[in-house]
């Protein structure tokens, strides 16, 4: 087996005197689609805020292509190639969807170099993807949660990353709707995106991810095909319990 | 020149002078601290409050005496500014952050330039019985108007921290800053609640306005080293922290008092703002921060 | 597209001209006089902007980088005898110096914190200053004005021009901040700074250059004041004024769009100048706050927003 995309050994995050993430590890392949679920509260998030920077580790290194970058900022991550949506979608508000877009074209990529014009047409190219072009030259304070779901998913798409997490990007969404994210997410994946999906939604984790794991009061407490750790003893307690 | 007795002099002055910091900064400790109200103006009102207390001393009041009987209308006065807060930015929610600051700033402005008109420029002090004697404790000389002043600050800064741990309301209000929620499912009103602790921090501003005008003259621009003083102490003693403010005035004042007999008074004013840096660079969580 | 950008050179070849046409054609000196004060409060304002506007960063430090700015050149002034221009260029080089320091100090700080920490920091300078004796501690300092250079026949006439000039450098600078990659970041910092961290942004970075600008500017703007007033002492040059001036004037104008400042500065300017003039000095800063608790109540974009409706509004009038 090659050597992982992302490795995560021994991470620990403490909020004042209350741990939220205790001794985890993990590895995702390169092209690999990744399920992380987890009852509320279980550390999913403060996980994934790590790995993208957007929150400081206590202890434990993460490896991004090889390379330790848990002590880089943020934005030298996503340039690394680390996109990520938010739980709660976090739109530019003053600005148009497209030029949400263009926030990411601009700064989110490990070099700059297109003209103008260009990245503007390429913004409305992954707009058409997601479904938003007829979107693109409106505020993006006006769209609905769904669109900004995918508003979320398209501005990180924008960034040319190597690894897309998603955070519950399903959450609140309907039947038809799911399965058009997800679709869409599978397809970004045979693009070559190694994509890691935060969900509460279980037939949608279990026809998605070729991996899961499950975190529960910041442990690890099963991981592996999905099948066998919806089986598991612990997780079915973690979610009843919950 | 420099003495153990002149040491001795600056921090027993040092610790009067914190109590009383603590005591012009508890208003704020409560409005910025407690309410997350980006409360600029608060030093401005403190100077208005030494006005109020230096129009009413002129008719021949106790100012002490003037800032109580001003409490009400200061009252008022938080009430309206956190309602007209509130109703433009808190709940549309929108910039909040930037047209916030400069609300409060504008009000700033206007309590400073309001001033000048009625007052003018001048400084301006008050008359009082034990104003201008001095009496000696051991080797140490203190003027009797910092012992009226400390006494009035311990005691309003024990009152309000008495009244924020004892009654039914106090508890409310250090509900509402932290799980407002929770409050709300509990059946009262957030708004309510809010609006009285600012009400009450303002109030509350009045009677640390005539302290400030006892311990020394006030201009209209003195809110400007204020600004300095009470956010530091809020700062210092961890937002919203009562016992932390009492601390952290202390603190101040034993160190500006110590700066000023080692360099001289052109120093002072710049000394709360370096500790204030200081702090948000190094504890931005203050001493006892939540 | 580069016809819009030679529109705006050429328009401002034109504004210099005229300023320049002006001084030969007015007698009168005292409009110049106001002039340079309403110029200096265009630049102030349009500084400000740069930080506060599009990255939402609120400054009170504004009359800082102003005392700053005027000390700078009276120290270049009395120990080189430096020329006008030197003086601003070295001011400007002071701000930036400054602006990058503090923002290095400060910019960590979010929303009120880092607004108080600029008001710290201005009460800071000013303490240094008033505690430095050789440009005149707490009693200030005379200036003595060399002879006027030509092409002009007055001092304060040669201001004026320098003045506009300062505007035009101002204005090109916050026009190509807000139309380039830099403002699209600061606005993504103003809207969201961690979603705009973790788009790629580098905030720490932006908000920097942001900050250097401005203090650039706001330092080259207090760099002649010695020379107009011919005196300088601490209580006017690190006034309190010059804060809230700039501050009131971008979010009356409005803050989203670079023309929003200098709306927003003219229009005041104007008002004060004329309120000085006719009835008290107190009246018209009394004038400003109020002014500005109404637009920021009232009028959240600004005049700026209020004439885009207005046109909207006649626009659909039109169309029915
Ligand atoms: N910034 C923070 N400060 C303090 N506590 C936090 C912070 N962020 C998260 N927590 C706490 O850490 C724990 C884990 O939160 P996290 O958001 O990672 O959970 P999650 O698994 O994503 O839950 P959910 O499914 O509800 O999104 C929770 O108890 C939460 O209250
Ligand atoms: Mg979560």
């Amino acid at each position: 087996m090659s050597a992982p995309l992302l490795r995560v050994a021994g991470l620990s995050k403490r909020f004042g005197g209350f741990t939220a993430l205790d001794d985890v590890s993990v590895d995702v392949a390169q092209g690999e689609r990744f399920g992380l679920i987890g009852p509320n509260g279980s550390g999913k998030t403060t996980l994934i805020n790590c790995v993208s920077g957007a929150l400081r580790n206590d202890g434990g290194t993460i490896l991004f292509a090889g390379e330790e970058i848990s002590r880089l900022p943020a934005f030298v991550r996503t340039r690394r190639g680390i996109a990520r949506s938010f739980q709660i979608p976090r739109p530019f508000k003053s600005m148009t969807v497209l030029e949400n877009l263009l926030v990411a074209i601009d700064f989110g990529r490990a070099g700059h170099g297109l003209s103008a014009d260009a990245t503007e047409d390429e913004a409305i190219g992954i707009l058409g993807t997601m479904g938003l072009k007829d979107k693109a030259r409106i505020l993006s304070s006006q769209l609905s949660q769904v669109e900004l779901r995918k508003m979320e998913l398209a501005r990180a798409m924008a960034a040319k990353p190597k690894l897309l997490i998603s955070d519950e990007a399903m959450a609140g969404l309907s039947g038809s709707e799911i399965d058009e994210v997800l679709d869409l997410l599978i397809r970004l994946n045979e693009a070559g995106i190694t994509i890691i999906m935060i969900e509460h939604i279980m037939h949608a984790v279990m026809r998605f991810s070729q991996r899961v794991m499950c975190l529960d009061a910041g442990r690890i407490i099963a991981q592996g095909v999905p099948q066998a750790v919806m089986d598991d003893r612990r997780v079915q307690e973690a979610y009843l319990g919950a | 020149m420099f003495s153990f007795e002149l040491l001795l002099d600056a921090v027993v002055l040092g610790v009067m002078l914190g109590c009383f910091y603590a005591a012009v900064s508890i208003g704020l400790s409560v409005s910025f601290g407690l309410l997350d109200v980006p409360h600029v103006a608060h030093p401005a009102f403190l100077v208005l409050g030494a006005y109020g207390a230096y129009a009413l001393n002129q008719a021949g009041w106790d100012p002490i005496v003037a800032g109580i009987v001003l409490t009400p209308l200061f009252y008022v006065l938080g009430v309206v500014a956190y309602r007209v807060y509130f109703e433009t930015f808190e709940k549309r929610g929108s910039d909040a952050g930037v047209r916030g600051l400069a609300f409060f700033f504008g009000v700033t402005f206007i309590v400073e330039v309001g001033i000048i008109m009625v007052f003018g420029v001048d400084q301006r002090t008050v008359q009082a019985g034990y104003i201008g004697k001095a009496i000696d404790i051991g080797d140490v000389r203190i003027p009797m108007r910092m012992i009226a002043a400390f006494g009035g600050a311990l005691a309003l800064t024990l009152a309000l921290t008495a009244y924020f741990s004892l009654t039914f309301s106090g508890r409310a209000i250090r509900a509402v800053a932290q799980d407002e929620i929770a409050l709300r499912l509990m059946g009262a009103n957030p708004l309510k609640v809010k609006q009285l602790a600012f009400g009450i921090a303002t109030a509350v501003v009045a009677v640390a306005g005539a302290l400030l005008i006892i311990v020394g003259p006030v201009e209209p621009t003195t809110h400007r080293v204020y600004i300095g003083r009470t956010f530091c102490v809020v700062v210092l003693a961890g937002l919203g922290s009562m016992h932390g403010t009492l601390v952290a005035g202390i603190v101040l004042g034993v160190v500006e008092s110590i700066v000023l007999t080692l360099y001289g008074a052109s120093w002072a004013p710049a000394i709360s703002f370096a500790m204030l840096l200081v702090v948000l660079a190094i504890r931005p969580q203050g001493m006892f921060g939540r | 597209m580069s016809m819009r950008r030679h529109g705006f050179w050429i328009g401002a070849l034109c504004v210099l001209a005229l300023a320049y046409g002006l001084t030969l054609a007015i007698r009168n000196e005292y409009a110049f006089f106001a002039g340079f004060i309403i110029l200096q409060f265009i630049v102030l304002a349009t500084a400000w902007n740069i930080l506060g506007g599009y990255a939402g960063y609120v400054n009170f430090g504004t009359s800082a980088f102003f005392g700053i700015g005027v000390y700078t050149a009276i120290f270049l002034f009395k120990a080189l005898g430096a020329p006008l221009l030197v003086q601003m260029a070295g001011a400007a080089v002071m701000g930036a110096l400054l602006g990058f320091v503090t923002g290095l100090l400060t910019l960590r700080l979010h929303g009120i914190f880092f607004s108080i920490a600029t008001v710290a920091m201005t009460i800071i300078l000013e303490t240094l200053v008033i505690n430095w004796k050789y440009v005149g501690g707490a009693t200030g300092i005379q200036v003595l004005r060399p002879p006027v250079t030509e092409p002009f026949d007055s001092y304060i006439k040669m201001l004026f021009v320098i003045g506009v000039a300062l505007v035009i450098v101002a204005v090109a600078l916050s026009r190509h901040v807000q139309g380039s990659w830099i403002g699209r970041g600061l606005r993504a910092i103003r809207d969201d700074e961690t979603a705009a961290e973790c788009t790629g942004v580098p905030t720490l970075r932006l908000k920097l250059l942001a900050c250097s600008i401005s203090g650039a500017l706001m330092c080259a703007a207090g760099a002649p004041s010695a020379m107009y007033l011919q005196f300088a002492d601490t209580t006017s040059a690190f006034n309190l004024n010059y804060s809230v001036s700039a501050l009131a004037m971008s979010l009356i104008g409005g803050t989203s769009h670079w023309a929003g400042p200098v709306l927003g500065a003219i229009v005041l300017g104007v008002t004060q100048q004329a309120l000085t003039v006719t009835i008290s000095s107190e009246l018209n800063v009394l004038v400003l706050g109020v002014m500005l608790i109404l637009f920021v109540v009232g009028a959240p974009e600004g005049l700026l927003g209020l004439l885009r409706k207005g046109w909207a509004r006649l626009a659909r009038g039109g169309g029915s």
